[in-house]
Order: structure tokens, then sequence, then C-alpha cells
């Protein structure tokens, strides 16, 4: 082995024996970063099945209705349909009869369907539904068609969506303020729970110094016990996250909340990811914090 | 070995701990540094440990400018230079022989090599039968070898010894002055700081005093305190 593999594993074992040493002390480094990163994974699936809900709105309403009129004529209604395509911001048109629209809304009533059969006269308009090429061209699209002959009303959401997306942009800057305020708390949590340590083992931090350690070969066994409980904290938080949110969203899915659990991130496609950043974000602040916590010993 | 040039040290609160020093000690000298508390023997010791920095003047160690270093070359400085502190520093829970390889595992040396230096170092302050005790059941002046021990197990070329013999009843000084002898014969240059009257006069070796900041005396085989003081 040359000299600076040997001086390595030297770092590494006394990290290691820190760790075991501190294991007490390490217990708090260990529950402060494990509920930063638990409040982290709520921030994250919060924020991201958010932005599943708005993507999804975005591409259920990207159409405009146009209801229109009984009497309306072929001509008027080719007019329209040419009037709305010479805009370019279409990318097809649908249209939906009276009785079609009829037909469809007994299906979605199920059961209760019947309860239309009584109905004397058909209240539904006739429909033309133009699908956007985006949700943003709605108002241009409207405008260029709102004053033809034989259109009773134009609806589109543009208006909602926009709210939505002001909304979910709130929650992503609010959470990940907040959880960039619980890193710096855990941050100083684990530094001070370091300081503890390196306070313990001043002595020997002097007597190294004496003896010609360099500041890497000092810091880096505390570095690795800072890493070593940000992991331990990490792994925690991932299988908690893992099998907290696994059960419910099962348990959302089996009862009545199968609306909702639409805009939920399935757990599968969340777990790799949440991982990642668990690992990363552990490893960081304990790195960080043993770091903090050593400034101050090394300036001799 | 050890040069200073001019030196002065004023400390950021505005006291001034040295003022134009100008000393030289050569390779294998033993020299004793001596003076009031407060003179400025330790400021002295501190600056060659590259503790501080001067203030104005210029600082050789082994032929090497180290006035203004880098903070990251600091422990190859200290490398070159054992220390030995009136306290002893050993750690509590290392027996003898683990304190003194600690010193080598830090810079890294081969486990051989360590297994071969470090009861070598310990016969010669004559510890090989406590190399497994633990420091609480040595003596003071068993503490003191096992402190030499490692501050020389690297073949450092210079030694620092500041006041080793400060907290050892006159007998256990004795002994601790014969280890440094021994460790000065085998060609360590020897720096020590001290209070001891007795053993300055009695080992008749370059005596450097210092007062309020300044060297006011130094001779070759002097005593601890100048003739015309007595008279």
């Amino acid at each position: 082995m040359s000299m600076r593999l040997r001086i390595a594993s030297n770092i590494i074992k006394q990290g290691f024996k820190g760790v075991w040493r501190n294991k007490g002390m390490g217990l708090a480094s260990i529950t402060s970063i494990t509920a930063v990163l638990l409040i982290l994974g709520i921030v994250l699936i919060l924020i991201l099945s958010l932005n599943n809900t708005v993507m999804d709105t975005r591409e259920k309403f990207d159409e405009v209705q146009i209801f229109l009129e009984d009497e309306i004529t072929r001509t008027q209604l080719q007019e329209i349909e040419k009037k709305a395509k010479e805009t370019d911001k279409i990318l097809y048109v649908i249209f939906k009869s009276k009785d079609e629209a009829l037909e469809e809304m007994k299906e979605g009533w199920g059961e209760e369907g019947y309860l239309l059969d009584g109905l004397e006269e058909n209240p539904l308009p006739h429909t033309l539904i133009l699908k956007l090429k985006d949700i943003e061209y709605a108002e241009d699209v409207v405008k260029s068609i709102e004053n033809l002959d034989g259109i009773e009303e134009v609806q589109y959401n543009y208006d909602i969506i926009e709210k939505l997306v002001v909304f979910t942009n709130y929650i992503r800057t609010g959470g990940l303020i907040i959880v960039l305020i619980l890193i710096l708390v855990s941050i100083f949590i684990i530094s001070n729970t370091i300081k503890l340590t390196v306070t313990a083992r001043k002595r020997e931090i002097n007597i190294m110094k004496y003896v010609g350690a360099t500041n890497g070969y000092i810091r880096g066994p505390f570095v690795i016990e800072g890493v070593v409980f940000g992991l331990i904290g990490a792994i925690i938080s991932i299988l908690a996250v893992n099998y907290g949110y696994n059960y419910f969203f099962n348990a959302a899915n089996d009862k009545l909340y199968v609306l909702f659990t639409v805009y939920l991130v399935p757990p599968k496609a969340l777990m790799q990811d949440i991982s990642i950043i668990f690992i990363a974000i552990g490893a960081g602040i304990g790195a960080l914090g043993s770091l903090v916590s050593m400034k101050r010993f090394l300036n001799v | 070995m050890i040069r200073f040039i001019n030196v002065s040290k004023e400390y950021k609160n505005g006291v001034k701990a040295l003022s134009n020093i100008n000393l030289n000690i050569e390779k294998g000298e033993f020299v004793f540094l001596v003076g009031p508390s407060g003179a400025g023997k330790s400021t002295l010791i501190k600056l060659i440990l590259k503790e501080e920095n001067p203030t104005t003047g210029k600082i050789y160690l082994n032929n090497e400018d180290i006035t203004y270093v880098k903070n990251r070359k600091i422990p190859y400085i200290r490398r070159n230079v054992g220390v030995v502190f009136q306290d002893f520093r050993l750690l509590p829970n290392k027996t003898v022989y683990e304190n003194v390889a600690f010193a080598m595992e830090i810079i890294g040396a081969h486990p051989r090599e360590i297994r071969r230096k470090v009861p070598m170092v310990l016969s010669m302050v004559d510890l090989s039968k406590r190399a497994h005790n633990y420091p609480h059941e040595l003596s003071g002046g068993e503490h003191q070898r096992v402190a030499i021990a490692r501050a020389i197990v690297n073949s450092p070329p210079i030694l620092i010894a500041d006041e080793p013999t400060g907290n050892l009843d006159p007998e256990t000084a004795w002994e601790i002055m014969k280890v440094l002898r021994d460790i000065n014969r085998r060609g360590t240059t020897i720096l020590m700081a001290t209070h001891a009257k007795d053993i300055v006069d009695a080992m008749k070796k370059r005596v450097v005093e210092i007062e309020k900041g300044t060297i006011i005396r130094d001779e070759e085989k002097g005593v601890y305190e100048h003739e015309i003081t007595h008279s």
C-alpha cells in the first residue's frame, strides 16, 4: 500500500470508529436528518402530484367548446369550422350532435341514466369542439369565431388553468423554501452534534496538529462520521416514505378516493428519484455539518 | 537550523511580544531559552511551529524560509520539528506504544516501519517495559518520556521542549534531561524553554535569555542568571 492509501484507510477507520463511539449523539443527527428528509419527501410528492394534475388538466381542457343554436345551417357550421382552422391553432375539430351529447350524458350517469329517458325534449345543444394545439391559443381562436352566426355560447377554461399554474408555482416555491430552511436547520443540528465529538477529541486534534497531521487527515474522520449519520437518516427516510406512501396510495385507491389518486404520482415512478435525492441530501448535510463544526478547531 | 532575522511580533490586541529578535541556532546545538514568564519565550516557540506569523522579519527553518507559508503547508513544516510540552499531552485511551505509533500513522508510515521504529524509540527513552501500559498507569517522568518518544519517532531534525520538566520533581527532571542530552548527542538540535535554574547551570549549554521581548543575553556554556545580576 502506498502512503496515500494508508492515510486514506486510517481516515476511514477513524471515521467509522467515531460513528460507533458517538452513536448516542449520532442518534440526534440521524433523527434531525430523517425529519428533514421526511418533510422534503412529503413536499416533493405534493409538488409532483400537483404538477401531474396541472399537466393533466392542461391536456383535458385544451379545447374550446362551441354550443350551437339548434337551427344552425350546414353553411354556418362550415363557416365556423373554416374560420377556426384558418387560425392554424387547431389540431382537429369534433362535431357532437344534440343526440350524441344526450347519449354520452346517459352513459356518464350510469345506472341513473334512465332518468333522462323521461325528458320530453333534448335540452342539450349541438356542440363543436375545437381541440387546440396549446391551451394558450384559446383566446385567439375564440376571437376568430365568436361573431359568426349560429353560435349560442363559447366556453373555454384558460383562466382556470392559468390559476392552477400560478397556484402550483406558489406551492413549489413555498415547498422549496421550507425544505431549504429545514436543510439549514439540520446542518446546524448535525454541526452541533459533531461539535460535541470534536470538543471531546480536542486534545487528540491538538496533538495531531503538533505531530504534523494535515487538516484533511484531522477533518476526514469527522466528515465520514457526518456522512454516515446522514446516510443512515437517508435510508430510514427512504424506507419510511416508500412504505408510507405506498400504503397511503393503495388505501386511497381502494376506497372512494379513486378520483383523487388519479392526480397522485404513482409510488413506483417516485421512489428512484426520491432515493437519489435523499441520499445526496443526507450525505451532503452530514458532510457540511461536520465541516462547519470543525472550522474553529483547525485554525491553529 | 533555526534562524530569526530581525523578527518582531505584535499581537492583534496590541501586545508587543517580541521585538527585533536575531537568533541563529546551528545543527546539533542544545539551546536553553530562559527568562521570566511573559518575556516572549512561548511566542518565539509559536513562531517556529507556525502557530503565529511574525509581524516583521524573517524566519528560516532548515534553510527554508518559513516566514509566511500557506496553511496547508504548515503540517509538513511541523514534521521537521518534534515538540514536548510541560503537560505531556498524551492520549489517555491509547497505550504507550499506540501513543507513539500514532505520530507515525498520521504521516502514513508503513506498518512494518512503525513496528520497527516504535520499540526502538521506546527503548531509547527506557520505556520498553511500559509499552502496553496506559498513561494513567505511568508516573510523571514516564509520561514525559512517552511524549519525547512520540516527538522524535519521525526523526525530526529539531526538538522543541517547552518547560519539559516544569511538572516534575528534581530527580525525575534530571532523568528527562539525560534523555534529551542523549537525543542531542545523536544529532538532533534541541531548543528548550525552561525556568529550571539548576538544570541550566549544570548542563553548561548555550543560554539565550529573553526579557520583555528582546534577547538580552546569548552565551555559550551559560548559566541561568547572568553574573552581573548576582553582584
